[in-house]
């Protein structure tokens, strides 16, 4: 290294200072820099890759601890004490004992940071020692280096399976396409394929790409940590600008999967890498309790400084009566005394030594360790663990477990979250014409209900067909079966273990098509190849297939994480040969579905052979079985016909980033409209007649949450056309639509667009998710004029998603219609029950959603938050003006409603439904008071169509109006902004990444688990730290005080009676170790009580166990107990010869009994560690007092402990004082616990009761109870229930009026909805308030 | 099988204490399970209030105070400071016989030896025998470390320095003339005060280790001639100074001064008058403190202490009160399991 100047030194780290705040960075390529010196590299400004995530280092670590450390108050005044103990006016008489708690617990806890520290130490280092192949001139080839070698402007170079060792901007990739695909699961969790592709233009795939030649500019933004977003271009020799984005960065952190190698350019090295950005560390919250806490610690506070005040003033006082000078007073060495006022405001100082031990220095320690003991148990419960993703519940947050138990509102998304988010096809409507899609129905029902056997069993042999439009294949059958069989078993497997593709349960892969719409599509292609350019149904499925992000990867491509459960057995048994294995999603039953009618023999061979299949015969809904059955061969039939030739086709899996599009190409390929492969350039689709077609993607237009609609740009491989296809939510897409379809087509042409809105609103109603299909053929004109603008949007660095999305908003125009899907999200198992739960635990449960109105509440009705006796109140309105009216009249509806004397026994429960638009005024600051107001009064409450912000906004107001403890549970990335602002925010780690999981402080995976997580384990650790902290206070109070009552026979000399250590020990070691294992395992009700009887929860809620009075009482229990323990014993020795310590040490043993058996008093179930600890504490008190008092003779002066606890063992009178003295303490808090117990026993004392029956008993109790309540038992209902045949049922629960007016009218109308007849006051309601 | 485990990896242990179903006991404070309980409680309590109540009640003490406050009482010309050696005859009587072994107390009132700073001013170290903290007594004992000369003062410190120094003779008048009550002035203080934490140092004579040093300001003897009479008895483990060291825990406290053990006393002490010969010494008025002498026999509970025994009658008394309360508690409200 040569010298250079300090200056040079300065203006080079101001030099690079400034490259790194630029906005933009120009980053070049190092290779003609290599091997020259730092200095001289153009990136040497540049972080290297070479992370530190550790904190402190070797030599900085006590000093950078003690820091942190003393950013807690706490600490700040323990040691505060400590040094006052060294100040030499208040005589301290062993200052450096003071030091041992305050030093203990802060090494404690350096030890865990410097633990901690370690562990990342070491995994900075294994990264950071990580292989990989960095470009070398001078080698001409990639050399292999560790990842800390890599610097900003080097070449990488990845293989396959390997991470990613910083953010690389593609190159090269050994695709001939220039694709690239990675998987995120590292960074959000996400486990599909992510394509990436080469930055355009600047290499031609076909040779080996040659880092030396690459001389541009790599303009790039400055890093930030949004992953999903990245500007940059590259500045080639000749001046010309290629832009890339994220399509072409691999992220550090990611794998390369299905390619061989990738050659990218670093841009982002080390901690300016995406991922290292978004790497934040733990959430820290603070818990309601221990909010709370805090000012009790400052009550204690002030009642310790009060406490040394009066000891001031007394010591003041008492030398001033004093008539002469005494020879026990001590002046000091030139033989003055100080005045008494002097030495009453040294002895203030003195007396908060003697007393510090009232603010619990433990408390912070034990309340941690609580916690952790908590969490343990709450991440260890088997109930809370998924089987089939193999996940526990995690506790991310650590401090806020006891606010589990306190919560009031829950916010919920929807889907996801009680849906299981896995979309199923269910009807589509193509040209106005809607097909039911009656047996796939049928499939799912049998899917659904495994349990009810003894229903008619679903085995039919293969028929004849009975259409004539489909070939007899009796011969193709064991082919097709072991087809379906293979692709069966796969998905099984997939759904088993999870992890490999994402959304491909059997539920969603197979779709049953529609006999009609098979029909339909048939006919043209037996009419011949003429018509079908121009062909609805054609069009539809392929708009199905291409449009979309879909990736296909072959089974044999299978990523590691495919588990291929070998059943060798099971597959060579004939029976495998004739049955079909169908997982039923969201539970671990496996059905066979049985082509085969042989019952019986089917039944024996596969309990035999099976293990787990026990729903061997899955029942069928039978309504009109023959006709469902033929249908059901016809189907096969059919299925077999497409894919005999397309052998093939049954090993493709699909990797979609949303399940909807998995969904629609798994429709599709039902209806042999198989999507084969995507490109980023070309989409290859067979068609039923097994011809296949090559589209050439030109573009697609991605979705995104402002048009809510995305297209693809396609060449017709025939026509050679330009064709846009856009699927889209029905309300983005209906705006835009032109001509129609195909007006050559019959003449009986109908309004297309109203048929299909009307069809898509009976979706909505049934609960399904709506997409509309359209087509758009655009000329090359046109294409020509827009590509221009598309590309000068596309090399934009600034506003660059605003062009882009102007640019795709261009295109969209003038689509014609051709039809809509609708999807099903299927409940989560056992939502409806966990919902009720909640409820009855008085937790009002909210549901934001971002679907439509109609889709929301049919899901509030089959969830259970809504009951078919509610009172639904629907506000949307179109502004402010109406918007306000409309609250101010509800809400004095409302409050009527509730005031109505006839309401108090039926009061049936007020809902409300409200929209995006309305509820973005009703948080207006204005309407924000009376909106909050109003859904306090509804039991629960449901927005649709609302943003991720106003989520968050709505969770919000609700938290900071209502001052009430919020949960927000989510899945998705639209869910993040809510669970942060609640309280407590729950991510459910389900289908659609990890976003949700990584922002939350508790996730779960069902969303079931909160009910356990909340009624069982909420209560839990809320009673249990509750009650510890306050027996901490207590503990504290009650043995402090001791010394405090001595104060007064002392002369307020800040005597102790009981030796230092001895004192020392008795906080540290005798009684510290109850409370704790007290606060992690005490039991007050067992979890089946909780779950049985979820009012329960209700106890805990608001104030709970920590009451302010409760606080109080304890307190004064303390001083109680302290007064008994002092002054009975002082009575027993008055006037005799006893000494100070020998006074002090049954003091001591008995205050050890008396908090030990008041823990016990409070100590609800004993198990062997509540035993043992409690044993345990008083064996240690014994020996530890015992071994002190005989080995310390002279070792803590002034206090001679020699043989005082023997000498007072040996006397009779001592155990006396220490039975009488004990009682009497206990006898108050004995017997206020016995009266209140006999006399107006608490809910939660009344289940204890219930909890010492047998179980069944209790059950039966339980049961006995929730029907005396009318609460009935909880069934489950479920959302996919067969949908009737055909759309004309009326919608009875939300009457058709009402929904065409709110969702078209442009007038504002508020519905108070009622399903009920009986109730025509709420019609008249409705009538009053709609004119 | 093996893929099978290895896909529930992550599954919790399905074990009692994970899932916190340990068998516990769970007591239930209702009235009735605790009624019972408190009738036994209450009848044991009763019984040791009864024991401790005859036995504290057969417990005979006597107490005179001698401080001399009153003009006419027999010590009140020694309250006059300057008076050096005053000696003042105490006389009682005594109705009937003492039962012996008699304890024989010196008592002080208002005497805060449990005051925080005192109770520092001493010197373990030198205490235990330690000849260098001889020369150099610890700074706790400041201000009767080193007196004027800068010598130092061993025993150092304020309790050594304020020891209590009257003395009393007793004399019963048998026929006018009076008898010397022998008192014995062995074992008074603590065993392992005498024989582990005291020490002098392993000097012959003794004398010889004090060279150097002064006596405390207050004593009129050196610390190794408090007791003439007997050799052993001086220094460091002078009973009476071990007993003035062991600090009393109460400002109204008394000390072990003799027994009343050997001769014709070792009964007791027979119905009939006394004269209490005491050297008034020890200045006690300047702040309001009082003297006394106490008589006592002890018993297996120690001295007389009458209310021990009636809290045991009290509580007891209550428990079984209580326990009534509840049975009309019981009887009203039922029982909710029994509901």
């Amino acid at each position: 290294m040569t010298w250079r100047s300090p200056l040079a030194v300065v203006r080079d780290a101001l030099r690079g200072q400034r490259a790194r705040d630029k906005d933009l960075r120009n980053l070049v390529s190092n290779l003609p820099y290599e091997g020259l010196d730092k200095a001289k590299q153009p990136n040497r400004y540049f972080p290297s890759n070479a992370i530190k995530t550790t904190k402190y280092t070797l030599l900085l670590f006590i000093p950078m601890n003690l820091y942190e450390q003393f950013h807690r108050w706490a600490n700040i005044y323990f040691v505060g004490l400590a040094i006052l103990n060294f100040v030499p006016v208040v005589n301290a008489f062993q200052p450096e004992v003071a030091l041992i708690p305050i030093c203990v617990i802060l090494s404690l806890t350096a030890l865990k940071d410097a633990w901690e520290d370690f562990r990342r130490y070491q995994s900075d280092r294994k990264l950071n020692n990580t292989p990989c192949f960095i470009y070398s001139r001078k080698e001409k080839q990639y050399i292999d280096r560790r990842w800390k070698d890599v610097r900003v402007g080097d070449f990488v170079k990845v293989l396959c399976n390997e991470i990613i060792p910083a953010d690389l901007l593609l190159m090269h990739t050994s695709d001939p396409n220039g694709v690239c695909h990675i998987e995120t699961a590292n960074l959000d969790g996400e486990t599909n394929l992510k394509q990436r592709k080469v930055v355009p233009g600047l290499c031609n795939s076909d040779s080996e790409f040659d880092p030396e030649s690459f001389s541009g500019i790599v303009v790039c933004e400055k890093p930030n940590n949004n992953l999903n977003h990245f500007k940059c271009y590259v500045e080639k020799p000749d001046k010309e600008k290629v832009g890339a984005g994220i399509e072409s960065l691999l992220l550090r952190g990611c794998t390369v999967r299905n390619t061989d190698h990738a050659v990218g350019f670093v841009v982002y090295a080390g901690h300016e890498t995406k991922s290292m950005l978004n790497n934040n560390g733990p959430r820290y919250k603070r818990s309601k309790l221990e909010r709370k806490l805090n000012t009790d610690v400052i009550f204690c506070v002030i009642l310790l400084l009060s406490m040394c005040l009066v000891g001031a003033v007394g010591h003041f006082l008492w030398l001033q009566a004093l008539p002469g000078v005494p020879p026990y007073l001590v002046p000091d060495s030139n033989g003055h005394l100080d005045s008494p006022s002097l030495s009453g405001f040294y002895m203030f100082f003195t007396m908060i030594i003697l007393l510090q031990v009232l603010i619990p220095i433990s408390l912070y320690v034990s309340i941690e360790l609580v916690k952790i003991g908590q969490i343990f148990f709450i991440t260890n419960d088997i109930d809370l663990y998924d089987e089939e993703t193999d996940s526990r519940m995690q506790c991310k947050a650590l401090n806020i477990t006891e606010d589990l138990g306190q919560i009031e509102y829950i916010f919920s998304d929807k889907t996801g979250t009680l849906t299981e988010n896995k979309m199923v096809f269910r009807r589509c409507s193509i040209m106005g014409t809607e097909y039911p899609h009656k047996e796939n129905a049928v499939r799912l029902a049998v899917l659904d209900e495994p349990e009810t056997e003894e229903e008619v069993i679903f085995n039919q042999r293969p028929r004849p067909p009975q259409t004539g439009w489909s070939l007899n294949a009796e011969d193709t059958i064991p082919e097709d079966r072991q087809h379906r069989h293979g692709s069966r078993r796969k998905s099984k497997v997939s759904g088993n273990a999870q992890s490999d593709v994402a959304f491909s349960s059997p539920l969603e892969t197979e779709v049953i098509p529609d006999r009609k719409l098979l029909q339909q599509i048939s006919r043209p292609e037996c009419s011949g190849g003429a018509s079908r350019q121009t062909d609805p149904y054609l069009d539809f499925f392929l708009a199905l297939a291409i449009c979309n992000t879909v990736m296909v990867s072959m089974a044999t491509a299978q990523r590691r994480r495919v588990s291929w459960f070998s059943r060798s057995c099971q597959t060579n048994t004939p029976l495998d040969t004739v049955s079909n294995l169908v997982k039923k999603a969201g539970s671990l039953r496996h059905i066979f579905t049985s082509w085969q009618r042989k019952p019986k023999q089917n039944r024996t061979l596969s309990e035999d052979s099976v293990i787990e299949e026990d729903h061997f015969n899955p029942p069928v809904k039978t309504e009109g079985t023959g006709d469902t059955n033929g249908l059901q061969t016809c189907t096969l039939h059919a299925l077999s016909r497409y894919n005999r030739p397309a052998a093939t086709s049954d090993n493709l899996s699909y990797e979609a980033e949303s399940p909807d599009e998995a969904a629609l190409v798994h429709a599709a390929k039902a209806y042999g409209f198989i999507l084969l492969g995507r490109t980023p350039d070309s989409v290859t689709v067979r068609l039923p007649s097994g011809e296949e077609l090559v589209f050439e993607v030109l573009d697609t237009l991605a979705f995104d949450s402002n048009r809510k609609r995305m297209s693809v740009l396609v060449r017709h491989p025939i026509t050679r056309e330009y064709v846009l296809y856009t699927k889209g939510a029905d309300y983005a897409i209906m705006e835009l639509l032109g001509t129609p379809y195909a007006e050559h087509l019959s003449g009986s042409q109908k309004n297309i667009a109203a048929d299909t809105q009307h069809h898509l609103d009976c979706y909505a109603k049934e609960g399904l998710r709506t997409l509309c299909f359209t087509k758009k053929v655009v000329s090359d004109k046109a294409y020509e004029s827009w590509l221009v603008n598309r590309k000068s949007a596309l090399a934009a660095i600034d506003n660059r998603e605003e062009l882009i999305m102007d640019s795709a908003v261009q295109l969209e125009t003038n689509l014609s219609l051709l039809g809509a899907t609708g999807i099903e999200d299927r409940l989560q198992e056992s939502v409806p029950d966990t919902i009720v739960a909640l409820r009855e635990a008085g937790i009002q449960v909210w549901v934001l959603t971002g679907d439509k109105p109609e889709t929301a509440v049919n899901i509030g009705y089959a969830c259970r938050l809504l009951e078919e006796e509610d009172l639904v109140i629907n506000m949307s309105c179109e502004n402010k003006l109406t918007c306000t009216s409309i609250l101010d009249c509800t809400l004095e509806e409302v409050r009527r409603y509730s005031q109505d004397p006839r309401n108090v026994d039926t009061t049936p429960d007020i809902s409300l439904v409200i929209d995006g638009r309305t509820l973005t005024m009703a948080l207006s600051s204005d309407l924000q008071d009376r909106f909050v107001e109003l859904a306090r009064r509804c039991r629960s409450v449901l927005c649709c169509r609302v943003t991720p912000l106003q989520k968050s906004r709505v969770v919000k107001a609700i938290r900071e109006k209502l001052k009430v403890m919020t949960l927000a549970v989510g899945d998705g990335a639209n869910d993040v902004n809510m669970i942060q602002a609640a309280d407590i925010g729950v991510g459910i780690s389900g289908q659609e990444g990890m976003q949700a999981v990584m922002a939350s402080d508790f996730a779960i995976s069902r969303f079931k688990h909160l009910k356990k997580l909340l009624l069982v384990h909420g209560h839990w650790c809320y009673t249990r730290l509750a009650n510890m902290i306050i027996y901490f206070f207590y503990k504290n109070v009650a043995y402090v005080n001791l010394l405090f009552w001595y104060q007064f026979f002392c002369g307020f000399s800040g005597t102790a009676m009981i030796d230092y250590w001895l004192m020392i020990f008795f906080n540290l070691f005798f009684t510290s170790v109850p409370p704790i294992m007290f606060g992690i395992m005490d039991k007050d009700v067992s979890a089946e009580m909780l779950l049985g009887v979820p009012e329960l929860y209700r106890t805990g809620r608001g104030a709970g166990e920590y009451k302010r009075s409760t606080f109080w009482v304890s307190m004064l229990d303390a001083f109680y107990q302290s007064l008994v323990c002092f002054f009975i014993p002082y009575l027993a020795y008055q006037d005799s010869d006893i000494d100070v310590f020998t006074f002090g040490t049954p003091l001591n043993t008995i205050s050890l009994f008396t908090i030990l058996l008041h823990l016990s008093i409070e100590i609800k179930a004993w198990t062997v560690v509540h035993w043992l600890t409690m044993l345990g504490s008083v064996a240690v008190f014994f020996i530890v007092t015992l071994a002190y008092s005989a080995t310390c003779i002279t070792c803590n002066p002034p206090s001679n402990p020699y043989w005082i606890l023997q000498s007072q063992m040996a006397d009779p009178m001592f155990y006396l004082i220490c039975i009488i003295t004990t009682v009497v303490a206990l006898l108050p808090r004995y017997m206020f616990h016995v009266l209140r117990n006999s006399i107006a026993p608490s809910p939660l004392m009344q289940a204890r009761h219930l909890d010492r029956l047998d179980p069944y008993s209790r059950d039966q109790w339980i049961k006995e109870w929730r029907s005396f309540r009318g609460g009935g038992c909880v069934k489950r209902s479920r959302l996919s229930t067969p949908p009737s045949p055909t759309l004309e049922t009326p919608a009875d629960i939300y009457p058709q009026s009402s929904t065409t007016s709110d969702i078209m009218g442009d007038e504002f109308t508020l519905n108070v909805i009622t399903e009920n007849s009986q109730r025509p006051r709420h019609t008249r309601n409705n009538d009053s308030l709609a004119t | 099988m093996v893929k099978q485990e290895k896909a529930s990896a992550n599954r919790p242990d399905n074990t009692a204490f994970t899932q916190q179903r340990l068998p516990a006991w769970q007591p239930m404070l209702s009235a009735g399970i605790v009624i019972p309980g408190f009738v036994l409680i209450g009848l044991a309590f009763i019984g040791i209030g009864v024991a401790l109540f005859v036995t504290s009640r057969g417990i005979q003490v006597l107490e005179i105070d001698y401080t001399g406050v009153e003009q006419n009482s027999p010590c009140f010309p020694c309250t006059d400071q300057n008076r050096k050696n005053c000696v003042c005859d105490v006389n009682f009587s005594i109705d009937t016989l003492f039962q012996g072994p008699v304890f024989f107390y010196y008592g002080l009132s208002n005497y805060f030896q449990n005051y925080r700073k005192y109770g520092v001013s001493k010197d373990d170290y030198q205490l235990s025998g330690d000849l260098s903290y001889f020369k150099a007594p610890s700074s706790t004992c400041s201000p009767y470390e080193y007196d004027k000369n800068n010598k130092p003062i061993v025993p150092c410190g304020s309790v050594a320095n304020s020891m209590f120094n009257d003395t009393f003779k007793l004399f019963q008048i048998v026929n006018g003339a009076k008898k010397q009550v022998s008192l014995d002035g062995k074992g008074i203080a603590w065993w392992t005060d005498y024989n582990i934490k005291y020490r002098n140092p392993s000097v012959t004579p003794l004398k010889n280790a004090f060279n150097g040093t002064v006596k405390p300001l207050f004593w009129s003897k050196p610390a190794y001639e408090l007791d003439l009479s007997d050799p052993a008895n001086n220094g460091f483990i002078n009973q009476d100074f071990l007993v003035w060291m062991r600090r009393a825990a109460l400002p109204n406290f008394r000390k072990l001064y003799r027994r009343i053990t050997d001769g014709d006393y070792a009964q007791g002490l027979p119905a009939g008058n006394y004269t209490l010969e005491v050297s008034y010494n020890y200045p006690v008025l300047s702040f309001g403190g009082r003297k006394k002498v106490v008589f006592s026999n002890v018993s297996w509970m120690g001295g007389k202490n009458e209310f021990l025994g009636i809290a045991y009658l009290v509580i007891g008394s209550m428990c079984v009160f209580m326990s009534i309360v509840m049975l009309i508690v019981y009887a009203k409200f039922k029982f909710p399991e029994e509901d």
